[in-house]
């Protein structure tokens, strides 16, 4: 049987389905560091975290819309996976399918699904829950890769969270004070590989760099609003540790350290909550690092980035109307 | 460093397999069937009336107009019907039916196949020459190639770029032209040179066809005032305002056409007819033809006499497979699948594919994921994704403030899509929306 079709006759072989599973790929390090570095606790978080995500969605799809399930595009397990990345290990469970409620029903199904939610769902369902349940969502666990039953679990600071302290401590405390606190600080290999408190997916460069580069190299996300997201962090933290020479702008420690490299690797570059042009998406990604450095510097919080994403989030449909590609042949000569 | 274009573009699978295959004579078929529109522009008038005797090279049909092109016949014999016949599209056209009778030519067209390098026409003569010959753009688009050559008042030409990039995937009849008649493409382009009044020519080469590289490299260095220039490959290339920005780096303004930024652009095959034209005098009545695709079972690449029916080289080439699930007039990217397996080769035709369901497989279409695609890969610097929700919402002057207009139809954005949006469809139903609004007007 011949068939009549309109050009073009042939397709890329990349489809929906395929990019949302590299995303999935490009995770799984940070997931392997996660579980080493927190045990079994860090399993069980994003294990369910996963479960619920895909379990609302297609209760929501199959019962509320009475449609063709969508669960197969896997994008529901990405945003499990990230939004388990997002919270401490010791998170309760059912918190978790609280978050999950919040991330893909509320921000993203009640918007019409993927491709039609304006905020980033992984970093509502973050939101909310750091909002709801604040001891929780900051009790980090002391990593110990020798404990995968997580039989003595200790909780340690947050680099950022240090950094914040002794920015609120320091007119009032002692200087040994001050002293202890910097000596609690992760040196940079612990930052770089992971092995401090923090979320789940947000402690180790270097898995995240991995699963940037995997991205890369599948041509799933551009180099820009990485590139740019931490570079305007980098900038604007070394200006200010030239100029005040104050341990607390350490650039490198702010690069390594908090959401910042997941979030700008994987959060900000969301397609569906980003910017289309090339054009767009690096000033999203320079408004993303410059509210990250506001937060993180003059707010109550010691961590910015999942406000920032979702701040800048709002702007892309401005962002999109007023950046766009040079159309071929105008403007230049 | 080779260059290419800078904005969008994609790297389809090149699919080349006809590359190593020498240009074969597809020889006669019993009957050929000429259309009498082969060109943009008006159909031809028809000079011959049923039962007469043809040559090989008799003109059929006289061009209606200045955007209309003369007809030759292809075969000797007898003309046996002048009627309607359904094209490769299932449209009725008018075509001359000749049964082929041996193989005469027109005593004036001069067979020795020698290389005759020396040019003794003026720019008014050539320009005559090509248009007694039929000669129409051969890359697809069919504007006559008189049309180009003649240059408006006022405008004049900085260099004639010869496009030898062929990157729709599959073909391979540019390429082999240009292995095996390099000499000719060359001398092809020093006789536009002449027209032009010019002393510069470049003959653009995909980097992937090394073999036609070395070769026309070999012959440049002979000819002064003709250069070959190495693109890297990426799609559309071949497209005259790419190519342009890729050999040039300067951009065809919006709405222009090539010649308005000082260039213009003739495809090898264009460029070689005009030397078999000019030297030969030999009308444009064959070509080369590609047969290929994953469901050929010989592929091949044929010198075709117009009017041959695809059945015939089709057959040449292991008739069609079950399997099949398209045949394409054309490239993967910009050609058309026909429906009439009868109709014949045209001036326009590079090249013949059978597809099978695999390679042409179009996915459902599901929601846009905003993943910005579409945006990059578009060669003209458009929004594809915007031009389809413009589109649905019938917002057509909005469509024309995206220039949606300024689209070449190119394919790129709905090839990459990863959702499988038809968003070349949205592209060519927005333009003619706004056609349909400002005739209404």
């Amino acid at each position: 049987m011949l068939k009549v079709a309109t050009a073009p006759h042939m397709f890329s072989p990349i489809d929906t389905q395929r990019l949302m599973l590299d995303v999935v790929i490009a995770l799984i390090p940070a997931a392997i560091v996660a579980v080493s570095f927190f045990g079994l606790n860090a399993l069980i978080v994003i294990l369910t975290s996963v479960a619920a995500c895909v379990m609302w969605e297609y209760l929501f799809v199959r019962y509320l819309l009475k449609q063709k399930s969508t669960i197969n595009n896997y994008s529901a397990i990405i945003t499990g996976m990230l939004l388990a990345f997002n919270l401490p290990a010791t998170m309760p469970i059912w918190m978790v399918f609280v978050g999950a409620f919040m991330a893909i029903v509320v921000a993203k199904m009640a918007f019409g699904g993927l491709g039609k939610n304006i905020f980033n769902p992984a970093l509502v369902g973050r939101v909310f829950l750091f909002i709801s349940f604040p001891v929780q969502m900051t009790m980090w666990m002391k990593p110990n890769w020798h404990d995968f039953f997580n039989a003595d679990v200790q909780t340690a600071a947050t680099t950022l969270g240090i950094l914040k302290h002794l920015d609120t401590s320091s007119s009032a405390t002692s200087l040994t004070h001050e002293v202890e606190a910097i000596h609690d600080i992760p040196n940079y290999l612990q930052m770089f590989i992971g092995y401090t408190g923090g979320s789940l997916g947000e402690v180790s460069a270097l898995a995240l760099l991995l699963g940037g580069a995997y991205l890369l190299y599948r041509r799933v996300i551009t180099w820009h609003i990485p590139f740019y997201y931490l570079a305007t962090m980098f900038i604007l933290t070394s200006i200010m540790w030239l100029f005040t020479d104050n341990v607390r702008y350490e650039p490198l420690t702010h690069l390594l350290s908090g959401g910042l490299m997941l979030g700008a690797i994987f959060m900000a570059t969301d397609y569906t909550t980003s910017p289309m042009s090339i054009k767009g998406k690096i000033i999203f990604a320079i408004g993303c690092g410059l509210l990250t450095f506001i937060i993180r510097f003059y707010s109550a919080y010691p961590e910015g980035v999942s406000f920032a994403i979702l701040i800048m989030n709002a702007f892309v449909p401005l962002i999109d109307k007023f950046f766009y590609p040079r159309v071929y042949g105008t403007g230049r000569k | 460093m080779t260059k290419t274009f800078s904005i969008g573009g994609i790297h389809p699978n090149k699919h080349k397999i006809t590359s190593q295959s020498p240009i074969v004579d597809a020889g006669l078929p019993e009957y050929v069937y000429i259309p009498l529109k082969q060109h943009t522009g008006a159909p031809a008038k028809i000079l011959v009336n049923k039962g007469d005797k043809v040559k090989v090279g008799t003109l059929l049909a006289d061009a209606d107009g200045i955007v209309s092109s003369d007809i030759h016949s292809s075969v000797s014999g007898e003309i046996v019907k002048i009627d309607d016949v359904q094209d490769a599209f299932g449209y009725d056209e008018k075509m001359i039916v000749i049964k082929v009778e041996g193989d005469e030519f027109e005593p004036s067209i001069n067979q020795n196949p020698d290389i005759i390098k020396d040019i003794p026409f003026s720019s008014e003569e050539i320009i005559q020459k090509i248009r007694e010959a039929g000669i129409v753009g051969m890359g697809g688009a069919g504007f006559p190639t008189p049309v180009k050559t003649s240059i408006p008042e006022g405008k004049k030409v900085d260099c004639l770029i010869v496009n030898g990039i062929e990157c729709e995937p599959w073909l391979t009849a540019d390429d082999r032209l240009m292995i095996e008649h390099a000499e000719e493409i060359v001398i092809g382009a020093k006789i536009l040179n002449k027209v032009f009044g010019i002393q510069n020519a470049i003959i653009a080469i995909d980097e992937n066809k090394s073999e036609a590289i070395e070769i026309v490299q070999n012959i440049t260095r002979r000819y002064v005032g003709v250069n070959v220039r190495v693109c890297k490959t990426k799609y559309p290339q071949g497209g005259e305002k790419q190519l342009v920005s890729a050999i040039t780096g300067r951009e065809v303004p919006s709405g222009k056409l090539p010649i308005d930024a000082g260039y213009i652009v003739q495809n090898v095959g264009t460029v070689f007819a005009v030397y078999e034209a000019v030297m030969k005098n030999k009308p444009l009545f064959e070509r080369i033809v590609t047969v290929s695709g994953d469901e050929c079972a010989e592929p091949k690449n044929f010198r075709v006499r117009v009017g041959t029916p695809a059945s015939y080289l089709i057959e040449k080439c292991g008739g069609v497979p079950d399997e099949t699930a398209e045949i394409i007039f054309g490239g993967p990217m910009m050609g058309q699948t026909i429906i009439n397996i009868n109709a014949p080769v045209t001036k326009l035709t590079s090249g013949i594919l059978l597809l099978s369901e695999k390679e042409t497989h179009r996915p459902d279409m599901m929601d846009c994921i905003r993943c910005g695609k579409c945006v990059d890969a578009c060669p003209m610097g458009l929004r594809p994704f915007l031009i389809g929700i413009c589109l649905r919402n019938n917002m057509i002057d909005e469509l024309k403030n995206i220039h949606v207009m300024n689209c070449i139809e190119c394919g790129c954005c709905a090839y990459i899509c990863p959702a499988h949006i038809p968003l070349l469809d949205f592209c060519k139903l927005s333009k003619i929306e706004i056609r349909k609004k400002q005739k209404g007007k």
